[in-house]
């Protein structure tokens, strides 16, 4: 199992999970992080070698349908309950142009 | 209080009328509601109209559908067309999703009156509705104690007589554990039997629907309703609904049940002597009592918490202030996401999606999230090996009666314990049930467990009828 998790790779991890965490609010979260990731060292001691991963719990694979058409969500009901709309479309701040 | 299946009857043949079963349940939320806060949303006016409708009906000898005039109230992460639905989370406050789940199609389809919109934990991450971000759900038999969680509102709603029935959802006993602690009967069914189609996904290999009502005749009457497949839900398993009603009277006689003697430790002593009573009273209905070994029962805690947070770190991604909900104005997107989220999510939601986000992240995937997944398909083999011998098995449904306020919230894994016996099942996929049997040394009630493997609700209801009989 990796070394005990460090702020540095936490606020690595608000970042791609698109959290602003506060210095204090990191500091706290990487104490309670790596407290649970100690207790769940218990699996370490298993060998997990020749183990399938288990993904789904009931067998069905390539659920499909019949290609028709069929009503789908109307689409000024969807408009009206996003933050911000126009032109029948979801408005956003700018995409282009700013650091990421 | 009425039983579900009283009102039914009575409505139907005209001996009761919706519109005042309605109100009598109208008028216990009106008195206690302030002091337990089972709901986000009362939905008073549409609930008459329903009622009034099928009043009317049945004074016109139509044919009304299984569930006439039966007040039901809805867990508050179950998509409800023109009915704010919040799963308990600033970030969703005052959203009003454009379509029905398929269960609030079908509950308004068998005549069901929805009175309302529960209380949970943020999400549904939680064991005692105390992550809510509009404030905690209290136990209706001792407001000092949580109602369990996190489908509280909705145990809480049947406990106090605000609704002959609800709807919860369960991840990892999100509804067998608050209908322990809140005394009544608890189902989470076989994974793919109810559709998941409009329940805001939490963990999606886990989630899944099922009732909460004062007794297990009840509950199978509603399970049978909600049960079924759904094309819109395409992990829905192709089935039709199982019979559970006739199952009922059936007795145990000639059941295997399993004892587990591996139970993982730290369940209260009161609680383990309502599980030795339990298996007392089987066996004088004629079951035998088998025991069973589930070795890898103990890193179950360890599966769950790797593989639901990094589930829910996915599914909670869309919440980034575009299509609903709440959005926080910033200069460029990558900033607005980062403020919505930050301002929209509770801690418990927060904490999880970082869990999950590390667990699926470049360099710690296998050590951590691949482990999980190998470690529950020993959890699955455990189980399958053990099903060889037994019909279903009984555990407590929760190491301990509901607790006081503020007790776990300062340790987040002395609140994941509270999951311990819950868990396997929603990681096996199978059906599990609490039912109410006696109380523990606080006069709090207990709940007993009731497992069985894939499919097997027949099993697990004919042993819960038992129990019911007994307590």
């Amino acid at each position: 199992m990796p070394e005990q998790i460090s702020k540095e790779t936490v606020v690595k991890v608000s970042r791609l999970a698109r959290l602003s965490l506060s210095p204090d609010q990191a500091e706290k979260m990487t104490s309670q992080l790596a407290g649970m990731l100690e207790h769940f060292r218990d699996i370490d001691a298993l060998d997990l070698s020749a183990v399938e991963p288990m993904t789904q719990p009931y067998p069905l694979k390539n659920v499909m349908r019949e290609d028709v058409e069929m009503t789908s969500l109307d689409r000024q009901e969807v408009l009206d309950q996003a933050p911000a709309a126009e032109s029948g479309r979801f408005r956003v701040p700018p995409t282009i142009g700013f650091d990421v | 209080m009425q039983k579900l299946v009283e009102i039914v009857a009575g409505v139907t043949d005209g001996s009761l009328t919706a519109t005042a079963v309605l109100e009598e349940h109208l008028g216990r939320i009106q008195a206690r509601e302030s002091e337990i806060h089972a709901f986000n949303l009362v939905t008073a006016d549409q609930a008459r109209e329903t009622a009034t409708k099928i009043d009317a009906d049945v004074k016109a000898g139509k044919k009304v559908g299984a569930l006439a005039g039966v007040p039901i109230a809805l867990k508050d992460n179950m998509c409800t067309r023109g009915i704010e639905t919040t799963c308990s989370s600033k970030i969703l406050q005052g959203w009003k999703p454009p379509y029905d789940a398929t269960v609030v199609t079908k509950l308004r389809q068998a005549g069901a009156v929805v009175v309302g919109k529960t209380n949970l934990d943020e999400f549904a991450m939680g064991s005692s509705t105390e992550n809510s971000a509009f404030g905690p759900t209290k136990n209706p038999l001792d407001i000092s104690r949580v109602p369990g969680g996190s489908s509280g509102g909705s145990a809480a709603a049947v406990s106090a007589g605000f609704a002959a029935a609800s709807l919860g959802s369960d991840t990892g006993g999100s509804i067998r554990q608050p209908a322990a602690l809140c005394g009544v009967v608890g189902v989470k069914p076989t994974y793919g039997t109810v559709s998941r189609y409009g329940l805001v996904a939490f963990a999606s290999s886990l989630d899944q629907i099922g009732p909460f009502t004062s007794d297990v005749r009840d509950a199978a009457t509603l399970l049978e309703v909600i049960s079924g497949h759904d094309p819109m839900d395409s992990t829905s398993i192709p089935q039709a609904a199982t019979s559970l009603v006739s199952v009922l009277e059936h007795g145990v006689k000639g059941m295997r049940i399993g004892r587990v003697t591996d139970l993982p430790e730290g369940c209260e002593p009161d609680v383990l002597a309502r599980l030795e009573a339990a298996f007392d009273a089987l066996r004088k209905a004629g079951a035998t009592i088998v025991d069973v070994k589930l070795p890898s029962l103990q890193y179950c805690l360890t599966a769950y918490y790797l593989i639901a947070p990094a589930e829910a770190s996915s599914n909670l991604a869309r919440y980034d202030g575009v299509r609903y909900g709440n959005r926080v104005e910033a200069a460029d997107l990558n900033a607005m996401y980062a403020a919505t989220r930050e301002a929209g999510f509770g801690e418990e939601v927060k904490r999880r999606i970082m869990l999950g986000t590390y667990a699926l992240s470049a360099g710690y995937f296998d050590a951590y999230y691949g482990k999980a997944l190998k470690v529950r398909r020993l959890i699955s083999d455990d189980f399958a090996r053990a099903y060889k011998d037994v019909d279903t098995i009984l555990t407590p449904t929760s190491p301990s009666t509901a607790f006081k306020f503020g007790s776990k919230t300062d340790n987040p894994l002395a609140m994941y314990l509270c999951d311990v016996f819950t868990i396997p099942t929603n990681l096996a996929g199978h059906p599990a049930m609490s039912v109410p049997f006696g109380v523990g040394a606080d006069s709090m009630p207990v709940g007993i467990q009731v497992l069985a493997t894939t499919m097997g609700e027949q099993a697990m209801f004919k042993v819960a009828a038992e129990l019911e009989r007994a307590s």
